[in-house]
């Protein structure tokens, strides 16, 4: 009220038409989902640096067999138990090629006379742990994935009927899930690999043999929620197929939820495969994946414990990314889901 | 009369991700005492941040009060320690939620939760706390109160939990009662009986009560005086009569046309063009200057100040500045001003 | 209530009865005979040991009969490891190391988890809930055996300050197997009760306790904490399941001779009837806990408490 008005300028009391265009328009500009979904993640650190630690993990499981000049299974037997030894590192008193022997630090290297590097050191055998390390975790994302793929379709069209033909069907199909969530996974798994083959197939089809119930149990829930929806119900209305509302209406819905479930299966899957390896039921020699590289390691921890360091470093890097990245999405794509 | 709180160029916004929300652009009111001060806007224009401003129930890490003060008692409450603030919330000041599903704890017996304020605000023993309950609950008319005070929420209807969260506010007979649309998620016949409730109750006990709202029906009921909020600010405040029957602003008349009347013959809903302004970038001028028919010039480029029409009643509207050209305003408000002595629309009693 | 116990016993004897079925007759096509030592023993001998197990009689008598003594708490005679002896002679005699390193695992975890979930909550950005996150992330991430062996490693080889492995130690030798066993019921408990908390001081109800005048720790404690921990109870379930899990490798990496490593050594010299009793054995433990949780929780939420279980 201090404002001096008096000195307007005359015309500044001229009406002006409105403009109804201008007024309807909104004054954000529209932001999807998915963008939104997209910049809340982007906020997220943990989630971001994550998602490229994880690149570099998967990158390195390719290329880290090919920059090592050894195969991941060639053993020279000469060079067996050999401490990581990486040039210029070596300085820093840390990966510099010294074991103890006999309660005495050495250095190996020149002990066994060798010329070569090993970056991760050689197993008992004389193979080379960085191309078996990356090797192994290539392994082990591969039955990871195709587990959690085959989860995830299962999953995804056996929760999807359940959920949206609802009654009977429903009925039915829930009864069924509960009998099989009863059966704990831990059991399942251990009597379908025991009368299977030991081998990547038999592993990952231990895995999805329950492991898809947890998929189906989210997704019918989110289908029943939102199949009974306003939207929906118009769609309907209008007269939209079964198939038109599946995939137009309940999918770009209930997608965000497949995503956050599946990155949490993924680690579940690494996880279980590294336990039956451990408990001696997973790949068998020659084969490597982390599991039984640690597995290997873990019988020589109290001498050579940089066997069991890098199988065991990648792996608990690539469960705690994949959790990271899990959460990260979680908040973004669902801010109130909370299991 | 007596004012028992001022707000006096109250200023507040949020910091989030996006930037700073210029929630409260500069409010001005007092209350009275005894009497009903209704809020009333649209959704994001600042009536519920206004009052849980005054109780300090705003996040702290990201409301800031960027000028102000809101005086009570002699003290400015956006100063107040979080100490100081505590010992006035249920006291002098309590506070009634929209949502009365929600608004109580689902695991403590509604007992412990009513006599929680008095056994924190007043040197009394349990017993007598509990006795105060039990009255506090006959108060607001609950039948069989003694039987009632070991059950839980989930055991009572959404009207009924509306008045145990009514006989929690009035624990300590607080000076200023602040109703957060407290009618708003219950069904339309319980809705007037918790407004009977709180009308008889102020009748009782003699608070002031401050009432949002974005119902006008619920604000003819209930209110003494009307304050009308968009964009963050007072646009417009008065009586209750002056309100209804002598609006002066755009946003007023849109607000009262857009309300279903009994009288109108040809019963055509208004709806106000366009959508709230964005407080992440407030406009320059007059907040509702897009939205409305009567716009002038001057609303893009100047905020415009209070103008007096009455000792009760003022406006921000640039249309009442003297050299404002006159407009015609809808027929509905023609037709209601045409009821108030003193409009330029008189025609004499409407009896 | 009572109906809805009625209804989840039914479920879990059908659970059960298949679980058992399904063991049985897997065990019946392992490639292989059940007795270790088969190529070695002439027919005759061979037909001698096979009726003494009842191995000659036909497949469904064998059902029945195993089926039969399930329900009487037999779970069947081991073969090759024990010549003879009863499996469930077998397991109870190995479940008191097996018990106490899971049930300290669990009430450590749970104990520490509910105490940095709430710190966390409570602290909400600031170091010590990112520190607690961290701790939790890790909690969840790292396998068991992993943090077992690294555990093993520091504490025990490097430091000295437990027992490297054995049960010989009484209650030192628990300490590290019950740490490793803990860190995935304390990570989980301390994300849950940090989200929960959260979600829980943003509601309604909290916006009125604090409008009636209360007190932060008011709040915390009166309102938030009973509220946030109630939830907790639906996933000791999934806690559960994790104890038992690794106990699997937590005992055989640090040799107590529980169950777990008992049923590990199974699988190596193909026992068929100890894995047998121990996977029923297992199964029963989990279904009989995701039982209990649930009817638990139906008792001690009000909310779900009158109106006949949940949904």
């Amino acid at each position: 009220m201090t404002q001096n008005y008096e000195k307007l300028p005359h015309d500044a009391f001229t009406r002006i038409p409105r403009d109804t265009q201008e007024a309807e328009k909104i004054s954000k500009p529209s932001v999807s989902f998915w963008q939104d979904a997209w910049r809340s993640l982007k906020k997220n650190k943990g989630a971001i640096i994550s998602l490229i630690l994880f690149g570099l993990i998967v990158l390195m499981s390719f290329i880290g067999p090919l920059i090592s000049p050894y195969e991941p299974n060639d053993q020279i037997i000469t060079h067996a138990n050999l401490p990581p030894k990486v040039p210029v590192i070596e300085n820093l008193g840390i990966m510099d090629g010294v074991g103890t022997l006999g309660g005495r630090e050495v250095d190996m290297y020149e002990l066994k006379n060798v010329e070569q590097n090993y970056w991760f050191g050689t197993d008992g055998l004389g193979r080379d742990m960085f191309s078996r390390v990356w090797k192994g975790t290539q392994v082990s994302l591969f039955i990871a994935f195709v587990a959690a793929a085959i989860d995830m379709l299962i999953g995804v069209i056996y929760g999807g009927i359940s959920g949206y033909f609802g009654g009977r069907v429903d009925d039915v199909m829930q009864r069924i899930v509960e009998i099989l969530t009863g059966i704990p996974n831990l059991v399942v798994v251990i009597l379908f690999i025991l009368i299977m083959d030991p081998g990547i197939l038999a592993i990952i089809i231990a895995l999805t043999i329950t492991g898809w119930t947890g998929m189906s149990r989210v997704v019918r829930g989110q289908v029943l929620k939102y199949k009974n929806q306003e939207f929906v119900l118009a769609a309907r209305t209008l007269g939209a197929s079964d198939t038109r509302i599946i995939w137009k209406h309940l999918m770009p819905n209930v997608l965000g939820v497949i995503i956050i479930n599946t990155m949490f299966t993924i680690p579940g899957a690494i996880f279980f495969e590294a336990f039956l390896s451990f408990i001696g039921l997973g790949l068998q020699a020659p084969d490597a994946s982390l599991g039984t590289l640690i597995n290997d390691g873990y019988k020589l921890i109290q001498y050579q414990p940089h066997i069991l360091l890098f199988p065991a470093v990648v792996l608990s890097l690539i469960m705690i990314a994949f959790n990271l990245i899990g959460d990260g999405l979680r908040d973004a794509l669902d801010p109130k889901m909370k299991d | 009369m007596e004012k028992i709180l001022q707000v006096k160029d109250l200023e507040l916004s949020f910091n989030t991700y996006g930037g700073e929300v210029k929630a409260i652009r500069g409010v001005n009111f007092d209350l009275y005492k005894g009497e009903t001060l209704a809020i009333v806007g649209e959704s994001g224009s600042g009536k519920s941040v206004t009052t849980k401003s005054i109780m300090r129930l705003l996040p702290e890490e990201s409301a800031e009060f960027k000028n102000g003060e809101i005086l009570f008692d002699g003290r400015d409450l956006t100063k107040l320690s979080d100490k100081e603030m505590q010992k006035i919330r249920g006291k002098d000041i309590s506070m009634i939620f929209q949502d009365p599903m929600t608004s109580l704890n689902p695991t403590m017996p509604i007992g412990r939760q009513i006599t929680e304020p008095i056994l924190k605000h007043q040197k009394i023993s349990k017993d007598e706390a509990k006795k105060v309950a039990i009255d506090l609950l006959r108060l607001v008319g609950m039948p069989k109160p003694e039987l009632r005070m070991k059950q839980y929420p989930h055991q009572f209807s959404g009207g009924q939990r509306q008045r145990i969260v009514i006989a929690i506010a009035l624990a300590c007979n607080p000076q200023i009662l602040i109703a957060d649309e407290p009618t708003t998620a219950l069904d339309v016949t319980i809705q007037a009986q918790i407004l009977e409730l709180m009308k008889d109750l102020q009748k009782k006990i003699d608070t002031s009560i401050i009432f949002i709202t974005h119902d006008l029906g619920v604000v003819a009921n209930v209110a003494d005086r009307v304050a009308v909020m968009y964009g963050g600010k007072i646009v417009e405040i008065g009586t209750v009569d002056e309100i209804f029957y002598n609006p002066q602003h755009p946003y007023t008349w849109g607000l009262l046309s857009s309300m279903p009347s009994m009288d109108a013959e040809d019963a055509k809903l208004y709806a106000i063009p366009g959508t709230p302004p964005d407080l992440l970038d407030p406009p320059k001028g007059d907040a509702f200057a897009l939205r409305s028919e009567y716009a002038l010039k001057i609303d893009m480029e100047q905020q415009p100040p209070f103008f007096k029409i009455s000792d009760t009643h003022m406006a921000a509207t640039w249309l009442l500045h003297p050299e404002a050209p006159t407009v015609e305003p809808p027929e509905m408000v023609i037709e209601r001003m045409k009821k108030f002595p003193g409009s330029r629309y008189y025609e004499g009693s409407a009896n | 209530m009572a109906r809805y116990i009625g209804k989840r016993l039914i479920y879990m004897f059908i659970t059960l009865a298949l679980i058992a079925t399904f063991t049985f007759f897997l065990m019946k096509i392992l490639p292989g005979s059940p007795i270790a030592s088969a190529d070695k023993l002439s027919p005759e001998q061979r037909a001698v040991v096979e009726a003494r197990y009842g191995l000659d009689q036909p497949l469904p008598v064998q059902y029945f009969d195993y089926m039969f003594g399930l329900l009487q708490g037999d779970l069947g005679i081991s073969i090759n490891q024990f010549k003879g002896a009863d499996v469930t002679d077998v397991i109870l005699s190995r479940m008191g190391p097996s018990a106490q390193i899971g049930f300290q695992g669990m009430l450590l975890g749970t104990v520490l988890g509910i105490l940095f979930g709430m710190v966390a909550a409570l602290r909400q950005n600031t170091w010590v809930d990112y520190g607690s996150t961290i701790v939790a992330i890790i909690g969840i991430s790292i396998p068991s055996f992993v943090f077992a062996s690294m555990l093993q490693y520091w504490l025990g080889l490097k430091w000295d300050l437990f027992p490297v492995a054995l049960w010989k130690d009484g209650f030192m030798s628990s300490v590290l197997p019950s740490i490793a066993l803990a860190m995935f019921p304390l990570a989980t408990a301390a994300r849950f009760i940090r989200t929960e908390m959260i979600e829980v001081l943003g509601s309604d109800y909290i916006t009125l306790a604090k409008a009636k005048g209360a007190s932060g720790s008011e709040i915390a404690f009166k309102h938030a904490f009973r509220n946030a921990l109630i939830p907790l109870i639906t996933v000791l379930g999934p806690m559960a399941v994790s104890i038992l899990t690794g106990s699997l490798v937590v005992e055989q990496i640090f040799a107590i001779p529980g169950i777990g490593e008992q049923f590990v050594k199974s699988i190596m010299v193909s026992d068929f009837s100890i894995i047998m009793g121990t996977t029923i054995f297992f199964s029963v433990f989990l279904i009989v806990i995701i039982l209990v949780v649930d009817i638990l929780y139906g008792v001690i939420d009000p909310r779900i408490r009158l109106s006949g279980g949940k949904n």
